[in-house]
């Protein structure tokens, strides 16, 4: 691993403690964050997958009903009816923030009645009116598939990049810091011992010229 | 307003022109995709569903908005039936955030 280097000094020693600390915190924050993106990851997803399995099976239904009516009436009849749209219904796209993640918030606003028919009645089978109502009441669920699932993609995406960063700081950042530290420590003590030893033998040199020799010395004073 | 938007083939697609949906008839994954690419670059069109048929053929183009919040591309089954292509979206979703499957298993 890369170590940090730097001079060995109480500067250097002071300014590597303030990183690690402030990294032992984002890291403590980055998780928590992590830990309630994932929550919430959790309880869309399971909303979703419930809910795609609704509208598939509705589809399914929905496509079965409409080659029926595709069957028993003409194409050029089948497209003209469908021209207008039997019930418009309004998008209102909002957004939302899950734990500072923007995600679209959809709403539909039906407008008018369900049950009306905006063709005729003359050459159009019945069949078509019901598969029509059919697809109608997936609407809303479309919609709502289409947030969750939207909101699922982007938390996902969240998720990924923060356990990324959880983990520079766990494995890579902090413990650089810490051996940064350890490194600027065991060698400002270091040449603290260095100092005392010079220290004592200067005063033993001194000691001994003063007294020219006489081993009578007082250690104590210095 | 926003738009709702639909690619697909003929058949998956007439039944969502009466729901209003600005359906684009797209008669090959290629076609698809360029249909994809005009529609998601008008920030009008917040919603775009494709049929799964083709979201499997044009798999990159689809990521490519993945992780733009607008607009939502979203995948459903087409006339001719489920492939579970969309099922395995949420699936990899999952994948991708958890790092392991926890949602699917069998």
């Amino acid at each position: 691993m890369a170590e940090i280097r730097v001079n060995p000094t109480r500067m250097e020693l002071k300014k590597l403690k303030t990183r690690y600390t402030t990294a032992r915190r984002g890291h403590k924050l980055l998780k928590d964050k992590r830990d309630e993106l994932m929550k919430q990851f959790l309880e869309v997803v399971r909303e979703d997958k419930a809910l795609r399995e609704k509208v598939e099976a509705g589809l399914a239904r929905a496509y079965g009903s409409f080659s029926v009516a595709a069957a028993v009436s003409s194409p050029a009849m089948l497209e003209e009816a469908m021209i207008l749209p039997r019930r418009a219904g309004s998008l209102k796209v909002d957004s939302r923030n899950v734990m500072s993640v923007t995600v679209p918030k959809f709403s539909m606003e039906l407008i008018g009645e369900g049950g009306g028919c905006n063709y005729g009645l003359a050459f159009t089978s019945g069949e078509l009116d019901s598969a029509l109502r059919e697809f109608g009441e997936m609407m809303t669920d479309l919609v709502r598939l289409a947030e969750l699932e939207k909101t699922a993609q982007l938390l996902a995406e969240e998720i990924e990049r923060t356990r990324r960063r959880v983990n520079a700081l766990e494995y890579i950042m902090m413990p650089q810091l810490q051996a940064g530290i350890k490194s600027i420590t065991m060698k400002l003590d270091e040449n603290e011992r260095g100092n005392l030893t010079r220290l004592m033998k200067v005063k033993d040199m001194m000691l001994a010229a003063g007294r020219g020799g006489t081993p009578e010395t007082d250690e104590e004073e210095a | 307003m926003p738009k709702i938007c639909m690619i697909g083939d003929r058949d998956s697609v007439l039944g969502f022109m009466a729901l209003g949906f600005a359906v684009h008839e797209a008669p090959d994954a290629e076609s698809a995709a360029a249909a994809l690419h005009r529609l998601a670059r008008d920030p009008e069109n917040a919603v775009i569903f494709i049929t799964e048929q083709y979201a499997a053929q044009i798999e990159e183009d689809i990521a490519r908005y993945k992780d733009d919040p607008l607009p939502a591309v979203v995948t459903i089954p087409g006339a001719a039936g489920t492939t579970g292509y969309g099922m395995r979206a949420i699936k990899s979703a999952v994948e991708r955030a958890v790092g392991a499957d926890i949602l699917f298993k069998e």
